[in-house]
């Protein structure tokens, strides 16, 4: 039966093995968060690396999105008449949905490759079976401590993205207008509510957890020899970038049926 | 003779010699009796079968020397001894205990008895030496009296004769160095066994000697069960007890050191050719 089915679907076994591999990698890490010896100063230490570390970037990005965004926005919006608008729509398609996705995008990049190759390496160059022989528990140590990381650090660096790229966006319509800041801001704050705030910043917790996740799972199940460290990354980048946009799909599917029907 | 005195590498073999205190707790096992005991292992990858039956008793305080090709599964052995890999068949008990059977508590016991030296000493190269041994005091025995852990660390850093490097990251250490903080962090836990994976492999003969003689040194005091595996017929010759040949997954040779090197079995003349 089942060499019926491997020769219909080849590969249908390894993905089965697979999906279950990352559901039982998910439990473990689940299972080690409310084991003793939580590691406090690890995850201190991953959410400096992981998160203040990636400020420069995130900011540097998000300000560039706002400048574009506005520059983009103000000809379409001048034809219609609606350039008072800008602001407006400015703030709500950063805050919904360009800002938790880009940076979160720009997160995958630099955090499920950074934790992919480091774990890659430590697993080729059996530093992960040493701490594993030696009784420690490197799940304990090492994912839990990134998991955690990137799902408090990615909530926290697109709101300051968030900022920035509202900030960007204020300077470019400044280039060509004259908005005062206080007018601006007021648009943009009052062009906000509950319903666009809330639901962006939930996913971008599950953004977080499903780059941890991935960069550990991919680092983890690195094969032995240097090539491999680069593929781990190199997937951990590209699987993590996948699951944002299917995270990002399923949220809006749940906020447009809770809260605009 | 005053020059070589004053050399580094005179320097660093008196300074292991130093007979060092490292605490240690009191032995669960007596002398003789059997701590690691396999019989009919067997384990496959695929459709390739690696251990195809392995047969091994090792007692108290005895350091067995494994030789073998590349590829023949010793390095599979003690990865299944330590419980890394699931043997397909056969029993392996250490300390008595089916380590197949054990669960996840028992297999982290076993594991604070068994030291393992791999080939590349694998530390954590994120992490200082002194990082590097204080991790399994306080994550693994959970110390938590820094003057303890400090003091474990200095004496069993000065055993190994590396008490300078005790500040220093493990990428400005040499291969030497290297072997010596790994052999360090799993002696600071006083293991009753030892599992060492080619221990002296990449070493120049000066610093394979010190190795293989701490290693000596180490069953010799505390008296560590060892297995070694080792390409390394000096290091053979210093610290076994009793050397086994591997091919194919079996063990084909055994015997002291000097009954294999006068044995007519030719893969055991092939290792002991060059041996005067």
């Amino acid at each position: 039966m089942a060499e019926e089915l491997e020769a219909e679907y080849p590969g249908w076994k390894k993905a089965l093995e697979d999906t279950g591999e990352q559901v039982g990698f998910f439990s473990r890490f689940f299972k080690n968060i409310f084991t003793g010896g939580f590691e406090w100063s690890e995850l201190v230490r991953q959410c400096y690396e992981i998160g203040y570390r990636s400020i420069m970037l995130v900011g540097i990005t998000s300000f560039i999105m706002g400048v574009v965004l506005i520059l983009q926005l103000r000809p379409t919006l001048i034809k219609f008449g609606a350039s008072s608008m800008l602001p407006t729509t400015l703030s709500v398609s950063f805050i919904r949905e360009i800002g938790p996705v880009i940076i979160a995008i720009i997160c995958a990049g630099k955090m499920a490759s950074s934790i992919g190759a480091e774990l890659g390496s430590m697993k080729v160059t059996e530093q992960l079976d040493a701490m594993e022989v030696s009784g420690a528990n490197p799940v304990q140590y090492l994912v839990v401590t990134r998991i955690l990381a990137t799902t408090l650090m990615v909530p926290l660096l697109t709101v300051i993205g968030d900022v920035i790229g509202l900030f960007g966006g204020f300077l470019a319509l400044n280039l060509r207008d004259s908005v005062s800041f206080s007018l601006y801001f007021t648009k943009v704050i009052g062009a906000l509510g509950f319903t666009d705030l809330f639901p962006a910043l939930i996913k971008t917790i599950f953004f977080g957890m499903a780059i941890g996740f991935v960069g550990c799972y991919k680092g983890f199940h690195t094969s032995k020899g240097t090539e491999s460290v680069g593929i781990s990354a190199n997937s951990a980048v590209v699987t993590a970038s996948l699951w944002i946009f299917v995270i990002d799909a399923i949220a809006v599917q749940i906020t447009s049926i809770l809260f605009y029907k | 003779m005053l020059l070589l005195c004053k050399s580094p590498v005179y320097y660093s073999i008196n300074k292991m010699q130093a007979d060092k205190e490292i605490p240690i707790k009191k032995a669960a096992t007596k002398e003789g009796e059997v701590v690691i005991a396999i019989k009919g292992l067997k384990k496959s990858f695929g459709k390739n079968r690696v251990l195809k039956n392995i047969n091994l008793e090792v007692t108290k305080g005895e350091n067995v020397v494994v030789l073998g090709r590349s590829g023949q599964g010793k390095s599979v052995t003690i990865e299944c001894i330590v419980g890394l890999l699931k043997p397909d068949a056969g029993s392996l008990k250490v300390f008595g205990q089916e380590v197949a059977e054990m669960d996840e508590m028992q297999l982290k016991e076993l594991r604070m008895k068994i030291g393992f030296l791999f080939q590349s000493g694998a530390l954590y190269d994120s992490m200082t030496v002194r990082e590097n041994l204080e991790f399994p005091l306080t994550r693994v025995l959970k110390m938590d009296d820094q003057s303890e852990i400090d003091k474990r660390v200095n004496d069993v850093l000065e055993s190994v004769g590396l008490a300078d490097a005790i500040d220093k990251m493990p990428s400005d250490l040499s291969g030497g160095m290297r072997k010596r903080v790994g052999l360090a962090r799993t002696l600071i836990v006083n293991p009753e066994i030892m599992l060492y994976d080619e221990p002296t492999t990449g070493l120049d003969p000066i610093t394979s000697r010190e190795i293989s003689e701490l290693m000596l040194k180490m069953q010799k005091k505390y008296k560590i069960s060892s297995i070694i595996i080792t390409h390394d017929m000096e290091c053979a010759r210093i610290v076994a007890d009793r050397v086994l040949i591997m091919d194919e997954g079996e063990y084909i040779a055994e015997g002291s050191f000097e009954e294999l090197r006068k044995s007519k079995n030719k893969l055991a003349e092939a290792y002991f050719t060059d041996i005067s």
